[in-house]
């Protein structure tokens, strides 16, 4: 029932929900290259965004995503709400309970967040990343993008994930749903930023970036989060760039038509060089556009408009 | 099950329909046809075709999806099939025709209207059905009708089918009603 209801994790997505937000998204792109772009579908819902984490495109695509529906969004930031004069997540979720929301979109530095939210509340929780868990709707975004680049049959697909596994809900969120879709999937990155285990969840694990390119369809290259690296990682961030940088070199490993997608913010000569990220063959602005689409199909299909089937 | 319109009632009558509408507003010349999805789109090609014929010209044509525009989102089914509405053309200020293959409720075209009305603002909305139903809930009529069906039961459903030999109307008992018996 949390699985239905909430939308948590791609871990605990149903295939057939993922398929519907994708399919769905592909409409709710139309909409957003009108001259208007608003349709009336949630009018009279609430959404609140209750952000304890900075985030820019998240929460501005999230914000517009709900607009575009016609919902009512209220934005609450950590800096200048009650968490920051010393109110527990807990106060603070059934405070806004209370105000009957429809749909709480969180993102939070602890991982388990949303669920625990979840747990507490009547309305329908979104998972916009918590800590080092899942982001499920960058990977329903990631995965639309894919699909309008690629076509729909993801088993043909291999998907090269490369940069700071470990600290990445990302990564992880991908890793779910690509293999869910039937994708191939290769992790690569130094020894140090792989969770132990990580090959469990099915897919391939390289220690260096040239092998896991070879051959494939998709480059999805990660942040280095410098905020959550203590120095015991990585030696340095330009032996970082020079190993597991993706350049022109590199990137001539995948297969000729291979795109490049990067969930932003990018650090440019880091992870990723400034001429692939202007290159032709980057769809990091598809993704963004991706972003709003798919994530007016989330909160359509999750705002309670509509009965659970049984 | 029964016929309403069989194929030759269905090719004449919008052979006619496609005169009136000719005859009107000073011609097809700024036309643009917009099916309702899914079930106008059959009507809406039929009739752009017999105006491609006998005006002997490229008639533009759309569609439109009113999943988000519907006003029972609440009850619904549970898992919507959304499709994207298709209006490639500037409508403004030009002559839109309205087309679906039933006319019941109205409250189809009432959402069909609102989403039109985000794409521009037209001259003139117009609508044409295959078959008019009685059971209006809304004060919208259509000005262009190839049957008008009286007598149709709550528990019956109007079905457009394409056959081979072109499109039909038929009447279908249903098991579950799609509008409670007090509407009938």
């Amino acid at each position: 029932m949390t699985a239905e209801r909430h939308l948590l994790s791609t871990a605990t997505l149903p295939l057939d929900r993922a398929l519907q937000i994708l399919d769905g998204a592909q409409a709710f792109l139309e909409v957003g290259q009108r001259p208007v772009k608003k349709v009336p579908a949630l009018r009279g819902k609430t959404i609140i965004n209750l952000f304890f984490e900075s985030s820019t495109r998240t929460r501005t695509s999230f914000e517009l995503a709900g607009k575009r529906l016609s919902a009512d969004v209220v934005n609450v930031s950590a800096s200048g709400s009650s968490t920051s004069k010393g109110e527990t997540l807990k106060d603070t979720v059934a405070t806004l309970d209370a105000m009957h929301p429809d749909v709480v979109v969180v993102r939070h530095a602890s991982s388990g967040a949303a669920q625990y939210l979840a747990n507490r509340t009547e309305a329908a929780i979104v998972n916009a990343g918590d800590g080092t868990h899942e982001h499920p709707t960058q990977a329903l975004l990631d995965a639309f993008t894919i699909r309008r680049h690629k076509g729909l049959d993801f088993k043909k697909l291999t998907v090269a994930i490369c940069g700071d596994i470990l600290h990445s809900r990302v990564a992880r969120s991908n890793i779910h749903l690509l293999t869910k879709l039937g994708a191939k999937v290769r992790l690569s990155a130094p020894r140090t930023l792989l969770p132990i285990g990580i090959e469990e969840l099915g897919c391939q694990v390289y220690d260096r970036l040239e092998p896991a390119l070879e051959g494939v369809d998709v480059v999805m290259m990660l942040r280095i989060q410098r905020e959550r690296l203590g120095g015991t990682y990585l030696p340095t961030l330009r032996e970082y760039a020079r190993e597991f940088g993706l350049n022109q070199v590199r990137l001539n490993l995948a297969k000729p038509d291979a795109i490049v997608m990067h969930p932003g913010p990018m650090n440019r000569g880091v992870e990723i060089a400034d001429d692939v990220v202007e290159g032709e063959r980057s769809v990091v602005l598809d993704q963004v556009e991706a972003g709003v689409a798919v994530r007016m199909s989330v909160l359509y299909l999750y705002s309670g408009t509509l009965p659970q089937a049984d | 099950m029964r016929t309403l319109l069989d194929a030759a009632d269905t090719a004449s009558g919008i052979a006619q329909m496609a005169r009136q509408i000719a005859g009107r507003h000073g011609g097809t010349a700024d036309l643009i046809l917009i099916g309702v999805r899914r079930g106008g789109i059959p009507v809406m090609q039929a009739l752009a075709q017999q105006l491609e014929r006998s005006e002997q010209r490229h008639i533009k044509t759309g569609s439109v999806d009113i999943t988000l525009y519907r006003d029972d989102v609440a009850t619904a089914l549970p898992n919507p099939r959304m499709g994207a509405s298709e209006i490639p053309y500037d409508i403004n200020g030009k002559r839109v025709l309205l087309v679906d293959d039933v006319a019941h409720t109205r409250r189809t075209t009432r959402a069909a209207l609102d989403a039109i009305l985000d794409y521009g603002r037209p001259r003139v909305i117009e609508f044409a059905v295959l078959i008019d139903r009685d059971g209006g809930e809304l004060p919208i009529q259509p000005d262009y009708r190839v049957l008008q069906a009286t007598n149709i039961a709550f528990n019956e459903r109007i079905d457009v089918i394409t056959t081979p030999a072109g499109l039909s109307a038929v009447v279908q008992l249903v098991s579950s009603p799609s509008i409670p018996p007090h509407y009938a």
